[in-house]
């Protein structure tokens, strides 16, 4: 059998392989895509093409809607046409279940993509007698695949004819031969079973349908309900072994997460600001990596929503959109917060660029929120996204439980070069920081804004505990809310010890009298100095006087000597010349002298 | 109902053992507890799938009565002549 069935196979891949390209020519199972979301990357493509799967679980864990949307997104997005045979609901009954989806059988239906078959035994119109087999089941079950040309058929709940007849023998032998028959017709098949004691189902179905079996259960912890899935066994094929979370909301199923079973992301060098300068200075100047993870915890009150506010606010300017999940306030009240620090979301959220989701963690299970959180990032396709605060979560779910979400969140936002920042409540009462302790190995950045006491007053200050792949700042920072905005300023290393606050300003401000008293003594100083040196320059002065009125003097004498020795001198000859004269001539001359 | 014809239908696949078996059993009643008042239709479904949803037929052979109501289904080869007249609701007349 298997020898034959692999020769098939091999055939049917071939030809596959002539007629499509996109198939790789390799002997593995051929797998039916179920379009459910998550689902067939957790099946690596889905279920066993032409062969049965059963899917198992409790009442109302989700089996008639995940079997429903197999055949409807068959017929809808992989043009398979399929049947429903339901022995549980009437068709207007499911017509009307699945419209809570947005299915809409009726024009499937007309479409000739879909055809539904109520089967039902009522018990007390009915007697047994003698042998029997269920040809009519079959003989409806081809005609109905026949009809339309389906690929697809689904039995749910086949179990049920066991309530309607009573002869099991009959019975048992009739379904290995339906489940046969049904990979004869090459038809992929989900066979839905309830839950038994000890079982997967109640009448031991697995052991008819050994290909593929998923089991849906429906968990309530703590009040709140969440749905699993799990694939138990999918023989011929690698898939995923745990327990995943699915969600059932207006869009279908939703089985998450199967984005990163790797950690093989792509990575980015570009830098994002946080939209606080400073702290892109801390940051080897330049901000945070893209699509990185960060943390910023801190006590109540110590501005963590700001920061948020702020990275958001950034993100928006640079024309990227941004995704803010509160859990804690609304949006409006976060709004009107920020206007007091000069931030204004507002405009951005009017622009489209920013989108809030406000809603109380108790709301619904852990992984509600991140199925809700993975399809509105899916569909808003952010840049950046906020989740204000974390620790909000712990009331939904343990510390190990919140751990794992984060994980995978943060997978996939890596995968999407999504940039992420979580906010963090830390309580001081609490020696060891729980969630941001449990956390803080997954994020790339974490931000830690503490307050500081002293002096009878509470001031805040933001060390970076951590920032793979940069440089960064080991300082502590006091960070100061104003009106004006968030900033971060230099504390104040006096001997003393690390100051803040007002403790800090009067530092500062003693430093600066400090300043003002030397200046002026300085000052004073010049001003002796230079009078010391007027009354120098003074002395020099009058000196000089005195000198030059001494030199005067003694210029004087000697003019005075040289001007008698010359008028001497005149007179001399004068008195040569009258004596030469008289005795030449007369001596009336002798007589004047 | 002594004057009601009684509208029998026979749903099989094809003629198999069962189903001649079954055939021949329910002539065989009809010829007994209501001689000339009743009609049985056979319906092979080989021919007429189309016809098994209507009756809500899974199991083969199955006995219908139409008429009287209500309506009342038989399955199997109907050997089992106390049931099957038990389930047709035909008391015989003599016991």
């Amino acid at each position: 059998m298997t020898a034959a069935f692999n020769l098939n196979e091999k055939n049917y891949f071939n030809k596959m392989a002539t007629k499509k390209e996109k198939t790789p020519p390799k002997l593995t199972l051929e797998k039916t895509p179920t379009g459910i979301v998550g689902l067939d990357e957790l099946t690596g493509g889905g279920i066993p093409q032409g062969r049965p799967t059963l899917v198992c679980g409790e009442p109302g864990c989700g089996k008639t809607l995940l079997s429903l949307e197999f055949i409807v997104r068959g017929a809808t997005e992989f043009n398979e046409p399929g049947v429903f045979i339901a022995f549980e609901e009437k068709s207007e009954e499911l017509a009307i279940n699945a419209a809570s989806l947005g299915f809409d059988l009726g024009k499937l239906q007309n479409d000739g993509l879909l055809k539904i078959d109520h089967i039902y035994i009522e018990r007390s119109e009915i007697e047994e007698t003698g042998e029997y087999d269920l040809e009519g089941l079959f003989i409806r079950l081809d005609h109905a695949i026949n009809v339309i040309g389906a690929k697809r058929v689904v039995l749910d709940t086949i179990e049920n004819l066991f309530s309607g007849l009573s002869n099991q023998a009959i019975l048992r032998s009739e379904l290995r031969r339906l489940f046969q028959w049904l990979k004869d017709k090459n038809v992929t098949a989900i066979i839905t079973g309830e839950k038994g004691d000890g079982l997967l189902t109640r009448q031991g179905l697995e052991e008819y349908v050994s290909d593929c079996v998923i089991l849906l259960e429906h968990r309530v912890v703590n009040k709140i309900s969440t749905r699993f899935l799990r694939i138990v066994k999918y023989r011929g094929s690698v898939h995923g072994t745990n327990e995943y979370p699915f969600l059932i909301d207006s869009e279908g199923i939703s089985v998450l997460p199967v984005t990163s079973l790797l950690l093989a992301h792509e990575v980015s060098t570009d830098r994002i600001s946080s939209g606080i300068p400073v702290l892109d200075d801390m940051l080897g100047g330049k901000g945070f990596y893209r699509g990185s993870s960060i943390l910023v915890s801190g006590t109540a009150g110590t501005g963590k929503t700001s920061i948020a506010a702020y990275f958001a606010d950034s993100t928006c300017k640079r024309k990227e959109r941004c995704v803010y999940f509160a859990f804690e306030e609304s949006p409006q009240q976060i709004i009107r917060n920020m206007k007091s620090i000069g931030v204004d979301l507002d405009t951005h959220i009017k622009k489209g660029l920013l989108q809030f989701h406000a809603s109380r963690p108790t709301l619904f299970g852990l992984e509600m929120h991140l199925v809700s959180i993975y399809k509105t990032i899916k569909k808003f396709k952010p840049q950046t996204v906020i989740l204000d605060p974390i620790t909000n979560l712990i009331t939904v779910g343990s510390v190990s439980e919140v751990k794992s979400m984060l994980i995978r969140l943060i997978d996939f936002l890596q995968a999407e070069q999504i940039t992420v920042m979580f906010t963090a409540l830390t309580l001081n009462t609490i020696v060891s920081e729980q969630t941001d302790e449990g956390v803080s190995s997954l994020v790339d950045a974490w931000l830690l804004v503490r307050d500081i006491e002293t002096n009878g007053e509470r001031n805040r200050g933001m060390y970076i505990m951590k920032s793979r792949g940069m440089k960064h700042s080991n300082q502590v920072r006091e960070f100061v809310i104003r009106d004006s905005g968030l900033d971060l300023v230099d504390v104040f290393l006096g001997p003393e010890g690390v100051l803040t606050g007002s403790a800090r300003e009067a530092e500062q401000l003693k430093l600066q009298a400090g300043h003002v008293l030397r200046d002026f003594a300085v000052g004073r100083k010049d001003k002796e100095i230079q009078r010391k040196r007027t009354v120098l320059e003074a002395k020099i002065t009058s000196l000089k006087e005195e000198f030059e009125s001494v030199a005067d003097e003694l210029n004087k004498s000697y003019q005075e000597e040289d001007l008698r020795n010359s008028v001497m001198e005149k007179n001399r000859a004068a008195l040569t010349n009258i004596r030469n004269n008289k005795e030449a001539a007369t001596g009336k001359n002798r007589k004047a002298n | 109902m002594e004057e009601q014809t009684w509208e029998l239908r026979l749903y099989v696949a094809g003629k198999t053992a069962k189903s001649v078996t079954a055939l021949a059993n329910l002539k065989k009643y009809c010829e007994e507890h209501l001689k000339g008042k009743y009609v049985i239709e056979i319906i092979d479904l080989l021919l007429q799938p189309q016809l098994a949803e209507g009756d809500q037929i899974l199991a083969i052979p199955t006995l219908v009565r139409k008429v009287p109501e209500p309506i009342r289904k038989i399955i199997g080869d109907l050997s089992n002549e106390e049931k099957v007249l038990v389930g047709l609701n035909i008391r015989p007349v003599n016991k």
